[in-house]
């Protein structure tokens, strides 16, 4: 348990410490929300669809956890790098509790991030249609963290170099932010485009933000079935992407 | 009747497996490592052929190579980085792949290259390592403080690693591998880029440990006159074989010459080695420089 802790404090205070970063990464979501937000706004407005500032500011809170958190997962190349990795390698504690520890430090954080957004998309204008249902959105807000940070851990014990994480952000955690209904709805579409939609992880995390938080869902169900639904299928990605990320993690030789 | 049978001969396996995991505590004291016959290769390159030896508890046991030889590598599966393709190791009695959580506990190491966490202190990264190998919270604080004073690192404890200079780090690690008192203390090449005065010093720290807590030590280096001065009994390895074995002196009468450094080339030769196993590690290096001044 001590290594868990440890590992999970170690996320926790490289965070907290650079406040720089902090600020950057919240750049990037802000200047969609704006750009975005107030820029598709009148076209959203005249096709019939209400405020899209409404709209995607869920998506937004969404992509922050998704990056946070997959970034936070492939930091390890870095510790691979720096060699801290081999200090944590040759520990004498099984490898599932640093990569446990590693993985809930990193999600801890984005799941901070996305609070934070939250905070900037209230600025910016946002309104929920319930204040409780902020509290309900952080449920999602946290799956959506383990989820996401899980699968950075697998893919941080896979790829041992530059060229391999920017094949991953191009080919696998782009086309999950940008198909997931962040910035659009996802009715209508191509068929193809449709059961991709359907396979994104995100998809779930961002209708279940958006559900919560402004009474819009994806499915047809009404909003309780479909807040089970989402919430079941993070959960179950969560159990499977943490055993995959556990396993790939033990099978590190360096 | 065939299926009790089977049954109790499964069982029968499963009791002597379980006899075997628990013979290394009560047998007369093993030797620190034992190695027999322990291959490595890489896609059809054998970076280490089937070596032997074993390394005595109590004993500096230094291991010397050209570069290339397989020193690195040989370190690597012995503490348990790297999974050899066949042979038989022993840490204290303990096979570090099937019991790799009480042969880990056992030894210590210092990395040929960094392995400290430059965004933490160097008294959180003591503390890390301390929660990370069972350190009692009442022994870890004294203990910290003790290594840290005694590697003249005390009053920087509240800096970032990232703000050392190579030196600092080096003995910051060295401090480190010493926190859980390990039985074996591996060290790859502990006084690469290091001043004369922190090797000496350095060295100084090592026999007295290895006097006053018995703690075997297995290094590599390439400073013949550290190995003549340090270690007991030295491995000289070239090409993925062991070469030569002995104390300094039974070697330089082997090759008939008068200074280790001599009787190393002797046995390993002249010609230069081509080392290709880090390139590609030095490419990522680069990238990851390129990175960080973002």
């Amino acid at each position: 348990m001590g290594a868990i802790y440890i590992m999970w404090l170690r996320e926790l205070k490289r965070y907290v410490r650079s406040r720089a970063q902090i600020l950057v990464s919240l750049g990037q979501p802000a200047l969609y929300l704006v750009a975005l937000g107030y820029g598709f706004g009148p076209v959203f407005a005249k096709a019939g669809a209400g405020s899209y500032l409404q709209f995607m500011a869920p998506g937004v809170i969404g992509m922050t956890v998704l990056f946070s958190s997959v970034f936070s997962g492939m930091a390890m190349l870095w510790d691979r790098q720096f060699g801290f990795l081999r200090e944590t390698l040759v520990a004498p504690v099984p490898r599932l509790h640093i990569m446990l520890g590693r993985t809930l430090g990193g999600a801890t954080v984005a799941a901070l991030q996305g609070l934070l957004i939250l905070v900037v998309c209230l600025i910016a204008g946002f309104r929920p249609h319930a204040w409780s249902a902020v509290l309900t959105a952080l449920v999602f807000v946290v799956m959506i963290a383990v989820v996401f940070a899980a699968l950075g851990s697998a893919i941080g014990s896979v790829i041992e170099d530059m060229q391999g994480f920017q094949f991953l952000m191009n080919f696998l955690i782009m086309p999950i932010f940008f198909l997931s209904g962040a910035l659009f709805p996802l009715k209508h579409l191509p068929r193809v485009l449709d059961w991709i939609t359907h396979a994104d992880p995100l998809a779930y995390g961002v209708d279940g933000l958006r559900g919560v938080l402004i009474g819009n869902w994806m499915f047809p169900w009404g909003g309780r079935i479909d807040f089970w639904f989402d919430a079941a299928v993070l959960a179950g990605l969560a159990a499977i992407l943490l055993a995959l990320g556990a396993r790939l993690f033990s099978r590190i030789q360096l | 009747m065939l299926a009790v049978v089977i049954f109790s001969r499964r069982k029968w396996r499963i009791i002597q497996a379980a006899f075997r995991r628990q013979q290394p505590k009560s047998m007369p004291p093993s030797p620190a490592i034992q190695v027999e016959n322990l291959t490595k290769s890489f896609n059809g390159f054998t970076a280490v052929k089937p070596i032997s030896f074993q390394v005595e508890r109590g004993e500096i046991f230094a291991f010397l190579g050209p570069n290339g030889a397989g020193k690195t590598t040989t370190i690597k599966m012995l503490t348990t980085l790297l999974r050899p393709n066949d042979g038989k190791i022993l840490l204290d009695g303990f096979d570090p792949w099937q019991h790799s959580r009480e042969a880990r506990q056992r030894f210590g190491i210092v990395f040929q290259d960094p392995s400290l966490d430059g965004e933490q202190t160097a008294y959180e990264n003591m503390e890390l390592h301390g929660i990370l190998y069972h350190v009692p919270r009442q022994e870890r604080a004294p203990r910290i403080e003790a290594l840290l004073k005694q590697f003249e690192l005390w009053e920087r404890r509240k800096d970032y690693v990232k703000t050392f200079s190579g030196g600092m780090k080096r003995r910051l690690e060295i401090a480190r591998g010493f926190l859980h008192t390990p039985g074996i203390l591996f060290l790859d090449e502990p006084t690469l880029g290091l001043d004369p005065q922190s090797r000496n010093q350095l060295w100084t720290h090592i026999k007295t440990l290895n006097q006053q807590e018995q703690t075997t030590v297995f290094l590599t280096t390439h400073y013949m006159d550290e190995a003549e001065r340090v270690a007991h009994r030295i491995a000289i390895i070239d090409h993925g074989a062991l070469v030569a074995i002995g104390t300094a002196a039974e070697l330089k009468t082997r090759t008939g010459t008068d200074s280790l450094e001599a009787a190393f080339l002797a046995l390993t030769g002249t010609s230069l080695r081509d080392e290709s196993a880090n390139a590609g590690g030095d490419q990522l290096r680069r990238f990851a420089k390129m990175w960080q001044k973002r």
